[in-house]
């Protein structure tokens, strides 16, 4: 005999798993991919987003400044020239998720994204593009985080 | 022996040649991140707040701010920032724009005037007066300062915001004068003006209403004001004080023919 | 309701380059407040951008975008006169939808 714990514990698991094949979109929040957005590593955030290994290309291209005064606000830019891009990427490999933002391409948006994102230290930003045939190919700078003076 | 001196003197100049290029270098990158940050300033959404406010009936009165006189007639706001503080004859007081503000809530819209004096910066009707503030900055934007000083009373305030400036006190003994009344210092990587005397165009008194990016706060000029009081140890003088006025005459008028690049966005 | 958001759209020949300001706290959830509890995570999540009611963009977002997040994007095959919509969702299911004007 199952004891009730035992009991919500199976649902639970088993609504989970339901949630994932998308036949139950209630359980699940949209579309987010929250996994992806907890990954602790850059490898991490990859995997839960169904993504392979990565591979550094000069085809894309990662901006940013070299040191930003404040860490609360670092201006960040993913592009490439490729086409064929289904997703773009922005990591920050030192904060305590890695996975940025994450930008679904379409034919009537051109693969180069900016925003602003928050950067706990120094830190290596990895600009990604996920290939409609599965290629994974990045970029990355270092940008390094100070704090300034006192005000002004 | 002389070679020997030659060469050491070769080698030091070398050193201090790198470490001058390493630091120039590292300047010019903070300059290079704040001039990345001017596109998109959040400070556009205070503005557009700041303008709806202008235009809403509000308060007991029911009644919009669009009669507001900031200077120069009656809802007349192009330019208004540039020439304050000034001498009013309605309040008989020398005011900035943020205590002008105060004046207009009241008598136009019923609002409290010394109940938000007292509120703290961040919160209720303090937002909207900073959300004003920025609003009618941005609609003197690039314009440059000129302050008045024909009555006498605005000749007051300016010599009472020097020796306000001037003026050491407090547990640290600090003045306004110890961070900012000089030539080429800095603290850390911030570099602070000089504001004994012009600082240039968008430097100091021109910089502010602005953006702070590390706390993701509006500031208008009151609280920053208020704030370099804190940071020298002093209590607040207070929202819309006479002493925070007359040092916004002193820096206003030692700006002026600078332009104001308000609202501005900051580390 | 959260404040608007501020659009602007350019176009300049083929490509209208669109960028957002979204008032948003963007809590990333790790600070801690003056009690020391922590200060819960509120942070958008999905943010979609249409033309002329198509949609050309979906993109999620982690706690780590800043504060009154700005975005930048690149709108292929707008001219003058055409609508630009984004709209943002955030973890507690509040959302935002504002319009801008190709100019």
């Amino acid at each position: 005999m199952q004891t009730r714990r035992q009991a919500i514990k199976k649902s639970a698991v088993v609504a989970g798993l339901l949630a994932s094949t998308g036949l139950f979109p209630q359980f699940a929040f949209a579309a987010y991919n929250t996994p992806a957005f907890e990954a602790k590593s850059i490898q991490d955030a990859l995997k839960a987003l169904g993504a392979g290994a990565p591979a550094e290309s000069k085809d894309i291209t990662v901006t940013g400044p070299d040191i930003a005064e404040n860490g609360a606000v670092v201006p960040l830019g993913v592009s490439t020239t490729l086409t064929g891009v289904k997703r773009m990427l922005i990591m920050v490999e030192k904060n305590p998720a890695s996975l940025t933002a994450l930008f679904n391409m379409t034919d009537s948006v051109e693969p180069s994204f900016s925003t602003r994102a928050k950067m706990g230290q120094s830190s290596d930003v990895y600009a990604v593009a996920i290939m409609g045939d599965g290629k994974v190919l990045f970029a990355k700078k270092e940008v390094k985080v100070t704090l300034g003076g006192c005000g002004g | 022996m002389r070679m020997t001196k030659t060469l050491s003197l070769i080698a030091l100049l070398g050193l201090t040649g790198s470490a001058v290029w390493a630091q120039k270098s590292a300047v010019q990158s903070i300059e290079e991140y704040r001039l990345m940050l001017q596109d998109g300033n959040p400070a556009d959404l205070f503005e557009a707040k700041g303008e709806a406010l202008w235009k809403q009936k509000r308060g007991p009165k029911n009644a919009s701010l669009e009669q507001c006189d900031l200077g120069k007639g009656p809802g007349v706001f192009k330019g208004a920032f540039v020439e304050l503080p000034r001498f009013f004859a309605d309040t008989n007081r020398v005011q900035d724009m943020e205590s002008r503000l105060l004046t207009c809530m009241e008598t136009l819209q019923g609002l409290n005037a010394a109940e938000i004096a007292k509120t703290p910066f961040g919160r209720g009707e303090q937002n909207n007066v900073t959300a004003l503030a920025t609003w009618l900055a941005a609609e003197s934007k690039d314009k440059k300062f000129n302050l008045s000083q024909s009555h006498p009373q605005e000749k007051v305030f300016y010599e009472v915001g020097k020796r306000l400036f001037f003026q050491r006190a407090g547990a640290h003994d600090f003045s306004c004068a110890s961070c900012h009344g000089q030539d080429n210092t800095r603290i850390r990587l911030q570099d602070l003006p000089n504001l004994t005397k012009n600082p240039g165009d968008g430097i100091g008194f021109a910089a502010w209403p602005a953006y702070r990016v590390s706390n993701g706060q509006m500031w208008g000029m009151q609280q920053r004001l208020n704030d370099c009081y804190r940071q020298q140890r002093f209590p607040y003088p207070g929202f819309g004080s006479d002493a925070t006025i007359a040092l916004g005459v002193y820096l206003g008028v030692n700006s002026k023919g600078s332009a104001s690049i308000a609202p501005a966005i900051k580390r | 309701m959260a404040d608007p958001m501020r659009i602007r759209a350019q176009a300049a020949g083929d490509k209208t380059t669109v960028r957002v300001l979204m008032a948003h706290e963007m809590e990333g959830g790790q600070r801690k407040d003056a009690a020391g509890k922590i200060v819960p995570a509120w942070y958008i999540q999905e943010v979609t951008a249409t033309h002329n009611g198509k949609t050309v963009l979906t993109a999620e977002w982690g706690p780590a975008v800043s504060k009154n997040p700005f975005l930048q994007f690149v709108v292929k095959g707008a001219k003058a006169g055409d609508k630009i919509a984004v709209n943002w969702k955030d973890n507690k299911g509040d959302t935002r939808s504002d319009e801008a004007t190709v100019s």
